[in-house]
């Protein structure tokens, strides 16, 4: 900042909204002082931190009970099992989990942005006869219960490709655009000024080449959204693994072998519980290092735009 | 795919004209291609199927409607898969809502530690469902379940949540009610998209807290409290991951699809429109009964999603275009 920015902010910063107005002014949102209201919002403000954080404290503990405290009323483990970790993870199975789930991931995730951008950008930036329709259909899609086209579609990668008992059924499809990658892009898209890719334009480029080299730049803060959105919808998908990779313990993802893990170990809550944390830990961690990404894609989700 | 069927006259197409329609449909293809393939093929297939009598195994035989009738009048679990999710709307959702906007209240006005409280009520949200699912398995579990270990040590009752039919879908709830961080997030952006000047005029109109939140607050977001509303709607009806891990885990009945698990356990209070598709579909082989619950499902679905696209015009906004 330079001494010229600094001053003229100077009075500004230091005059109480009293005497910039001129009159006093209520405003809902005191500065910073601490009366008895900010006291009230912090106590209830962490408790209810707490109170969020407390099931991964409990989880945590568990994981490390021996097997014998696990069938007690016991909260807090008399000797740390940290082996347990380690007996998670060489249950038979558990890695090819953690690669069929990584495929299934990074697979889906880079067909359904490089399938989905051009759609989005096309449906923002075009005008053509039935782009209303079109978008309609895509929310229609993005809203529509995965579970309502389960069977029809079972009965053609069984019959006609035999793909079932992989997840090939659940990757394939990624290639042929996302709805709610459209979706989103699309939003994200709308935000960007014509005038970039119109100049792009007049310089000579195609539509494509515009696309390519101005709006997917302009758009990076996007499709990192939507990568993530897709990432995190792979790894905790259920429903699609299911159906398609149950058959087949080779193509198991983590979110269905979790589920198995608890028929294995009957009412060893301390291992189910490690393997739980095993399988939340990546997508926490993926979210500490993408936080910005993440929190504006859910924003661009809302009614904005 | 045929692109000879584009939009527009189809008298005197001039080389411009052609080469538009080229290049939209060029960029439109992979959605085209996916919609036809996995959206409109297997709806037609499902209305079909709906109609006829059909294992997967043999060759469908046209019934009329017979699978209607099989599962609005006899299919055992029907009604109460859509009590379960009426339940739930009027519950779940009406409580998600009114905590997120509550959370959105909080964090937006709290000063110290605001980004740390954001996150950490968010990260739950995150927590994979069948992962999120078999920890409120085990912390709500009756016998040896933390909550319920603390609920004793204060004397109060210790109910059998996911073991009992009364406590199932509020243990359910309170699942949801963990995962509330998408919620608090929408919430937190529209509270802090009200003009403040509003908020200022307000002030010195002498307006109380609650005057300002009635008339200034509310007003202004109530757009993002319709799309919670509509959208917690929709995403119930597609209930299917939590109640299913914890009606699993909670019987003892779980893992390979061979073996035997009463649905919806216990007592059918866990069962919801999805699971019926799955049931039918895939454990009983009777894909016409299969259709016509995936039907009712997608007609339902329907219904809301043009509530939402009709009342938020911003959904459907319209961008510049060449």
């Amino acid at each position: 900042m330079t001494a010229d920015t600094a001053a003229a902010a100077g009075p500004l910063d230091a005059t109480s909204p009293r005497t910039l107005s001129g009159r006093p002014s209520r405003r809902p949102r005191p500065p910073r002082r601490i009366d008895l209201e900010w006291i009230a919002l912090h106590a209830v403000g962490i408790a209810i931190g707490l109170v969020f954080l407390l099931p991964f404290v409990f989880i945590a503990l568990t994981a490390v009970m021996s097997d014998q405290q696990t069938l007690t009323r016991d909260l807090w483990p008399q000797t740390f099992e940290w082996h347990n970790l380690v007996d998670v993870w060489k249950t038979p199975g558990f890695t090819t989990w953690w690669r069929n789930t990584i495929v299934y991931a990074v697979a889906g995730t880079v067909l359904s942005v490089v399938s989905s951008f051009p759609v989005a950008y096309a449906l923002a930036r075009f005008r053509f006869r039935g782009r209303g329709l079109a978008l309609g259909v895509v929310i229609a899609t993005m809203m529509l219960p995965p579970q309502v086209v389960t069977v029809p579609m079972y009965l053609v990668w069984a019959q006609q490709f035999h793909l079932t008992g992989t997840l090939w059924p659940l990757i394939i499809p990624m290639g042929f655009g996302d709805a709610f990658s459209i979706f989103l892009l699309r939003q994200f898209l709308l935000t960007i000024p014509s005038e970039c890719i119109d100049a792009a334009k007049v310089d000579g480029c195609g539509d494509f080449r515009a696309m390519l080299y101005v709006a997917v730049p302009m758009a990076r803060p996007g499709i990192a959204a939507v990568a993530l959105f897709q990432f995190f919808y792979c790894w905790n998908d259920y429903f699609g693994p299911q159906i398609y990779a149950s058959e087949n313990p080779g193509a198991w993802t983590l979110s269905y072998g979790l589920e198995t893990f608890k028929s294995a170990h009957h009412t060893d809550w301390n291992l189910t519980m490690a393997a739980t944390l095993m399988v939340m830990a990546p997508v926490i961690i993926v979210f500490f290092f993408a936080q910005k990404a993440f929190i504006e894609g859910v924003t661009l989700t809302g009614v904005k735009g | 795919m045929s692109t000879s069927e584009a939009p527009g006259q189809s008298r005197g197409w001039d080389t411009w004209q052609v080469r538009r329609t080229a290049r939209n449909v060029a960029f439109l293809s992979p959605w085209l291609i996916g919609t036809g393939l996995f959206f409109l093929y297997p709806l037609a297939a499902t209305v079909y199927y709906s109609f006829a009598h059909y294992d997967g195994f043999t060759s469908p035989e046209l019934t009329g409607l017979d699978n209607w009738r099989y599962v609005f009048g006899h299919y055992p679990m029907f009604w109460p898969a859509l009590r379960n999710t009426m339940w739930l709307v009027a519950v779940m959702v009406t409580l998600r809502v009114v905590f997120g906007l509550f959370l959105g209240l909080l964090v937006t006005r709290i000063r110290l530690g605001a980004g740390a409280l954001r996150t950490v009520l968010y990260i739950p949200y995150l927590a994979p469902p069948v992962a999120a699912t078999m920890a409120f398995a085990f912390l709500l579990n009756p016998g040896t379940g933390p909550v319920n270990v603390v609920l004793g040590k204060l004397g109060l009752p210790e109910p059998g949540w996911f073991n009992d039919p009364t406590w199932s879908k509020p243990a359910l709830t309170m699942l949801a009610l963990w995962g509330i961080g998408d919620l608090m997030v929408i919430f937190m952006a529209a509270l802090l998209d009200v003009p403040t000047s509003q908020y200022e005029a307000a002030g010195l109109d002498g307006a109380g807290r609650w005057a300002t939140f009635r008339f200034i607050t509310l007003p202004n977001i109530s757009p993002i409290v319709l799309f919670a509303v509509v959208t917690g709607i929709i995403q119930t009806m597609q209930y299917y991951t939590q109640p299913l891990i914890a009606g699993r885990v909670a019987s003892g009945v779980i893992g390979g699809s061979g073996q035997q698990f009463e649905p919806g356990y216990p007592a059918k209070s866990t069962l919801t429109l999805p699971q019926l598709i799955y049931n039918l579909g895939f454990q009983r082989f009777d894909t016409g009964s299969a259709s016509v619950v995936a039907l009712v499902l997608f007609a339902l679905s329907m219904v809301f999603t043009v509530l939402l696209m009709r009342r938020s015009s911003g959904l459907l906004g319209d961008g510049e275009g060449t």
